[in-house]
């Protein structure tokens, strides 16, 4: 077994909530007053357990609590959770951005964090300027840049602008040369943070592939995404935090199939939909208040090649409308380009304040080939084509994902199966 | 992987990260690893202000001049405060000269993590780096304004006989040290203090110009010796007083050179740059939940 690189222990993180003012200053002075008597801080002792969707009464949170693992050198780590679990805080706490409340981290080796592309490029400053100083904040020497410049500049696919002031480029050349810098650190240990979610899907295949080498190269890398897809094919263990605590810890594909399962109960609910439509301020006049996937007549969001995929939505009328036109797409979980769409009139009007519209939509099976699908739905007025609700990427949902099955050996390849009729001619 | 921690384990570890550390780890060493980094900054300061324009650092001239003659016309015509037999506009630019240093520093390093906190948040190096590399990009530009003031000062020594340069001209490296720590040490102790309490913000613009006027810049001290001898030790009181004393002495020949002053002004600058890093250190650990 190799050495352990990483090693946490206790990690707990507590958070002040609400603004800090003139309020601040009394605790302040308490917890003094507390330590100045040799006694523990009185604010350490309350808090509550990391949950977004229920106010607590305190105005302490424990953003993280407890948090313990080890890393192996050349452990791949994926760290999944849903938004708020506290990935990004144990981040920023392993890459010294904060620091921890109780606990100790201990490393073997240079470590460096890619929470961001392109911290502290400089308007001003041309593309070489900023690879310097990008590299320099992340914590190469001059030299050592010099060194890979060439290679940099390859990467990034620029070199036609590298003396070109950034201000001037596109986003996402900001965002390849950005990641370009990052790719060619070599630190032992690399924290890398859904930074994939950005740039043209060519870019991201080439990131991907470089996460990889790095992998390869027996460097240790821990990573967060909230895409599964790369997740299980990067990593080979990963930590699933749940309200700041961890939840499972151990092999990625399980990390991944309780974490596909917090969906089922607790996002999917009724509850956390109509939570989500409040906070985007949507004054739409049909909302939806829950979606839920089958398969075999069972919950769940995992299905094998050949079942049929079975997905119930639920809508609420709030205003008197003309009907319901429904429009859903299939879009792929790393471009989120859309794959495919539906649009079909669900219920013809008037609807009624009130009124509640429940419909299923089916996918025959054997028609999505292996991988994952993310859903992108909407529901708005047939005659207008005004969209009252639309439920992106945004939310929190699952990704459809399809598995083979023992029957098909072809279907891991491609996106769709084709309706075809075949005719013999002679 | 295990989250147990029960086999032996013996290597020694590169780093480890508490949640305190004692007041007197400032991990000064790693400052050194990261020097290219604050070289770089110092460049970019640099760089920055003056892409876009033609005249360049030339714009660095137009303030001192600009200053310089207001004064002359404020405070040596209209007002006719002494300015010890000086000619007014090298008298009031060998003030503006130092001065400028010290509170342009002061003044850019009180915000170091406010004004760096997009940074500060995605990655981590020794926070000092920044207000060091503040303290370098205006030396660059203290520099500058010192060319033109040697020019302007030249032009006196040669049609005047009114300035007498004298050997305490070795001291100037000092002072200029001295200066750019004190203003460094003020800045660094500011901006670990608004991290969380932004109130002494609003104190600091007009607070360094109220300092200017309790500072030997617009007056010469002789003139609160002659005029108000009770009051003079509260401008003495004032760690800059004495650094521009001797700094006007040395180029023109006038002034007070008080060395147990000069020793007053070294001590104080001492004694706060090492308060400012040590609170500098602890604020840097966590003032990310704060800002």
């Amino acid at each position: 077994m190799s050495k352990i690189v990483l090693s946490a222990k206790n990690i707990s993180k507590q958070y002040r909530l609400g603004q800090l003012g003139t309020g601040t200053i009394s605790h302040d002075l308490n917890r003094w007053w507390h330590k100045a008597r040799g006694k523990e801080d009185p604010y350490l002792q309350v808090g509550d357990a990391n949950d977004r969707t229920s106010k607590g009464g305190s105005d302490y949170v424990w953003s993280l609590k407890d948090i313990n693992f080890d890393v192996r050198q050349g452990d791949v780590l994926g760290i999944i959770g849903k938004n708020g679990a506290g990935k990004s805080t144990l981040l920023k706490i392993l890459s010294q951005v904060t620091t921890q409340t109780t606990g100790q981290i201990k490393i073997r080796g240079r470590i460096a964090a890619l929470l961001e592309v392109g911290t502290g490029f400089h308007p001003e400053l041309t593309g070489r300027e900023n690879i310097f100083l990008n590299g320099a904040i992340l914590g190469m020497t001059k030299q050592e840049i010099k060194n890979k410049f060439d290679e940099i500049v390859n990467f990034s696919g620029v070199e036609k602008y590298i003396d070109t002031p950034v201000k001037r480029y596109s986003s996402g050349m900001m965002v390849r040369l950005g990641f370009a810098v990052a790719a060619h650190l070599e630190p032992e240990i690399l924290i890398i943070d859904e930074v994939l979610a950005v740039g043209d899907a060519e870019f991201q295949k080439k990131c991907m592939g470089k996460i990889k080498n790095v992998a390869g190269e027996g460097r240790t890398v821990l990573f967060v995404s909230h895409n599964m897809q790369a997740m299980s094919s990067l990593c080979k263990n990963g930590i699933l935090l749940k309200n700041g605590t961890i939840d499972e810890i151990g092999d990625i594909n399980s990390c991944i199939k309780k974490y596909n399962g917090l969906f089922n109960d607790s996002v999917i609910g009724t509850a956390s939909i109509k939570d989500r439509l409040e906070r985007a301020n949507s004054t739409g006049n049909i909302l939806f208040n829950n979606i839920q996937a089958f398969s075999n007549g069972q919950k769940s969001w995992d299905f094998k090649y050949d079942e049929e995929i079975h997905l119930k939505f639920d809508c609420e009328v709030r205003t008197n409308s003309h009907g319901a036109l429904f429009y859903m797409a299939l879009l792929d979980p790393i471009t989120t380009d859309v794959l495919t769409n539906i649009k079909v009139i669900v219920k013809e009007g008037p609807l009624q304040q009130g009124e509640k519209i429940s419909f299923s939509i089916i996918i025959p099976s054997k028609t999505l080939r292996i991988g994952q699908f993310l859903l992108y739905f909407a529901i708005g007025d047939p005659q207008t084509q005004k969209w009252y609700d639309i439920v992106d990427s945004n939310v929190n949902l699952p990704a459809l994902t399809i598995t083979a099955s023992d029957s098909d050996i072809h279907s891991n390849i491609g996106v769709f199966s084709i309706p075809y009729k075949i005719q013999i001619n002679s | 992987m295990n989250n147990k921690g029960f086999e032996e384990d013996n290597e020694p570890w590169d780093l480890v990260l508490d949640p305190k550390t004692k007041w007197y780890s400032l991990r000064l060493n790693e400052l050194f690893r990261f020097k290219d980094l604050l070289l770089l900054f110092v460049r970019r300061d640099f760089v920055s202000i003056y892409k876009q324009t033609i005249l360049g650092p030339l714009w660095f001239f137009v303030q001192p001049i600009i200053t310089s003659i207001i004064f002359a016309i404020t405070f040596g015509m209209l007002g006719g405060i002494s300015t010890d037999g000086l000619p007014q506009i090298l008298f009031y630019l060998t003030g503006i000269t130092l001065w400028n240093y010290f509170s342009d520093t002061l003044v850019k390093t009180s915000d170091t993590f406010t004004a760096n906190a997009s940074i500060f948040g995605k990655v981590y190096f020794p926070r000092l780096i920044v207000p060091l590399s503040v303290v370098l990009s205006n030396l660059v530009k203290f520099g500058i304004q010192f060319l033109l003031f040697l020019a302007v000062w030249l032009y006196y020594i040669i049609t005047t006989d009114k300035v007498h340069p004298n050997s305490t001209i070795l001291l100037i490296p000092f002072l200029i040290l001295l200066m750019g720590f004190l203003g460094l040490a003020m800045g660094i102790i500011i901006s670990s203090i608004t991290t969380k309490y932004r109130d002494l913000k609003f104190l600091v613009s007009f607070g360094v110009q109220l300092l200017m006027y309790a500072s030997p810049i617009v007056f010469p001290l002789s003139l609160v010796t002659e005029k108000y001898p009770q009051y003079k030790i509260f401008i003495i009181a004032n760690p800059i007083t004495s650094i521009i004393e001797a700094f006007k002495y040395a180029f023109l020949g006038v002034g007070e050179l008080n060395f147990f002053y000069l020793g007053y002004s070294l001590l104080f600058t001492i004694v706060l740059f090492f308060i400012g890093l040590i609170i500098f250190n602890k604020v840097e650990k966590s003032f990310m939940d704060t800002v």
